[in-house]
């Protein structure tokens, strides 16, 4: 009851002048703001970074082959030729922590059509499975490839919105063939746009085939003409069997007598990388171990011996990302929480002018009987009052501000509940740390000296 | 029995390395219903008197004896206690909260009294008290609205909410015309003479002296004359 009794005597107080109370509580009003726009604005390009990184495929997990030493000298990443189709499908049968698993060949190559050309940026050879992998599966026009196809090692393409730009210009894309190193690549699909990802590379710029045509047909052709066309004969597994090489073969084929005889080794259909998707963010880290031990076994690798592929994950890419955007609200955070000092300061000054201001009035009050508690509690009860309307107000302030940032400027925003939290918290607390001395200072006032001030 | 009494009360400043004693022994008693006036020069201690008096300040030494308690040793807060309970207090300068109602500013004692007055009780009784010293109609009147008169009145009307024993009053009339501060110190005799309150009145005007009943002179922190109530209102 006390307490209500001194709430209504600070709102009394404060009501005989209203002018100064609402320009007091403007720097809280403004600090206030200041915080919950910020944790706002801050919060939605957090999110917005999230998405970004979802977009690029969320739990992506890329396999590399590992390094190889040749005569002690490292090849780096990708230096050994031990990765396979098969490893891919294993990944995804085997790893009940991954949803997708697809195989990349990477090819570069220059694109034709008509009289127009294009080196795309990316040019990968995979399965449809790619798609899911990277959150891709529907189509701006047309279909993807199927199964079918890359068992087949059809000669279709489905192609990103930037190369439909540059070969195409205003023709409608699907149907028409496209040229890739003088294989004629028939266009199934366009890609829904992606734009850039975070690195600013253009994911648009990009062609997708079958990893058996890019491989078979793409990079072999190509090597046949630097290499021997020993390279591309039959001593493949795959190829034999769904596509026999171009041109007349120099040498009549062995017999299998003459294959038992002279043992060839076999050519390992190799990937370039397998990109795989874990089912959800916490579960990366046990689809990297599943994975792991599956290729442990699979390429025969001894319990001891060191990997020879290497997994990179984006949840690192992803922390990163995320972390700093944290510092980024942080430091906004400061920066707000500084504006509010700032505006603790201001209503300390006040309060204190306040205090001067009125010390006939506080002698009067001691002098019917208020003891120095009351002065304390009345003068502090002003303070936390018109910090706690500040914060209110810079509540209502602020979300308007993000709200209009949003509306204008098409940032993305998210409501904190806890900035808001923090706010009215930190605001109270402001009004208890600033008011406190102005209001101890108004206690300790003497009744006699303060009836006689002037 | 008196309502307060003084004995040898002495009060002593202490100004750097030099003490300037203000009240040097002052002994005097007022019984209850009495109407007496304070006068003295300035720098004779009527002041400090009346502080002492007013539970404002306390004594360097001496005993003060007010509704039959021994108070000269009480503590700041015991002090403040009891003058919300026991004392009225009217200014000169009226000392009226600004920008607040009449009613308002008659209620606010009542804020910090030891029991709690429902908010619906306080309104009743200010507007009682208001009744009383004929400002009915100006109950929701800020200070700023009112004539001096009116504010002293609004101001004893306050002093009057805790039903005091006590109404000590500081040069009531100094800031208000002759015509006014007759019906002023009319409405302290009317107090005085109808309900029995015992009023002190401080003052160095003989014309408002006049109106009391005692006077009680002090010159050099002494008391010059009429330390007790004279023998003849003794007897009636």
């Amino acid at each position: 009851m006390r307490a209500y009794r001194t709430f209504k005597t600070a709102m009394r107080a404060l009501r005989r002048n209203v002018m100064r109370a609402s320009l007091t509580t403007l720097g809280i009003v403004i600090g206030v703001a200041a915080v919950i726009a910020m944790m706002e604005i801050g919060n939605g390009s957090s999110q917005a970074i999230q998405h970004t990184i979802s977009t690029m495929g969320a739990y992506n997990l890329m396999v590399f082959p590992g390094n190889s030493f040749m005569g002690g000298i490292s090849t780096g990443t990708g230096g050994t030729m031990t990765l396979t189709p098969g490893d891919a499908d294993a990944i995804l049968t085997d790893c009940p922590s991954v949803a997708a698993a697809a195989p990349v060949v990477r090819a570069r190559a220059q694109a034709v059509y008509a009289n127009r050309n294009w080196q795309p940026g990316t040019l990968y050879g995979t399965t449809p499975a790619f798609l899911q992998v990277r959150d891709w599966t529907d189509m701006a026009q047309g279909d993807a490839f199927t199964e079918r196809d890359v068992r087949n090692a059809s000669k279709v393409c489905v192609i990103g919105k930037t190369i439909v730009e540059k070969l195409f210009m205003d023709e409608p894309p699907i149907g028409k063939e496209i040229r890739l190193q003088n294989v004629n690549f028939k266009v199934i699909g366009v890609l829904r746009a992606k734009g850039a990802n975070m690195m600013g590379s253009d994911q648009d710029d990009i062609i997708l085939a079958p990893w058996t045509t890019i491989k078979y047909r793409v990079t072999a052709v190509s090597s046949s003409y630097s290499t021997t066309t020993a390279s591309t004969a039959s001593t493949t597994v795959l190829p034999s069997q769904v596509y026999p090489s171009p041109g007349e073969p120099l040498y009549p084929p062995p017999s299998a007598s003459q294959q038992a005889d002279t043992p060839q080794p076999v050519r390992f259909a190799n990937v370039d990388q397998i990109v795989a998707a874990a089912k959800s963010g916490p579960e990366v880290p046990t689809a990297i171990d599943e994975i792991t031990g599956l290729l442990h076994e699979r390429h025969h690798l001894k319990a001891d011996a060191p990997d020879d592929f290497t997994i990179r994950d984006m949840t690192e890419m992803t922390r990163t990302m995320s972390s700093t955007t944290e510092l980024m609200t942080t430091l906004l955070l400061i920066v707000a929480a500084i504006s509010l000092v700032v505006g603790g300061v201001g209503i300390m000054n006040i309060m204190l002018v306040s205090v001067t201001e009125r010390t006939r009035e506080i002698g009067l009050r001691m002098a019917v009987g208020a003891h120095s508690g009351d002065i304390l509690h009345q003068f502090l009860m002003e303070a936390i009052v018109l910090c706690l309307i500040g914060g209110a107000a810079g509540i209502g302030l602020g979300r308007t501000v993000s709200i209009l940032v949003r509306m204008i400027k098409h940032w993305p925003t998210a409501v904190s509940m806890g900035a808001i939290i923090v706010a009215v918290a930190v605001s109270a607390l402001v009004g208890v740390l600033f008011g406190f001395y102005p209001a101890w200072k108004a206690s300790r006032l003497d009744p006699i000296e303060a009836l006689r001030y002037e | 029995m008196a309502l307060l009494e003084l004995r040898d009360v002495r009060k002593t400043y202490h100004l750097e390395e030099m003490d300037v004693p203000v009240l040097k022994g002052i002994t005097l008693s007022i019984a209850a219903g009495e109407l007496v006036a304070l006068m003295g020069a300035s720098g004779s201690g009527k002041s400090t008197l009346m502080n002492i008096l007013g539970c404002l300040d306390r004594p360097s030494s001496g005993e003060y004896w007010l509704d039959g308690q021994e108070i000269s040793g009480a503590t700041p807060n015991q002090r403040a206690t009891l003058r919300n309970q026991l004392i009225g207090f009217v200014f000169q300068s009226f000392n009226l909260l600004t920008r607040t109602s009449a009613l308002d500013n008659v209620a606010m004692p009542l804020t910090y009294g030891t029991e709690y007055v429902h908010e619906r009780e306080m309104k009743k009784r200010a507007e009682e008290l208001l009744l009383r010293v004929g400002l009915a109609d100006r109950m929701d009147h800020q200070p700023s609205q009112l004539s001096g008169g009116q504010q002293q009145r609004v101001a004893i009307a306050r002093s009057l909410i805790n039903r005091p024993r006590l109404l000590l009053a500081d040069e009531p009339t100094g800031n208000l015309d002759s015509k006014t501060s007759k019906e002023i110190l009319q409405m302290f005799r009317d107090l005085n003479e109808k309900e029995g309150l015992t009023v002190i009145l401080v003052t160095h005007d003989p014309e408002v002296a006049n109106h009391a009943k005692r006077v009680i002179r002090i010159k050099d922190g002494l008391i010059e004359n009429g330390a007790s109530a004279p023998m003849k209102e003794k007897i009636t």
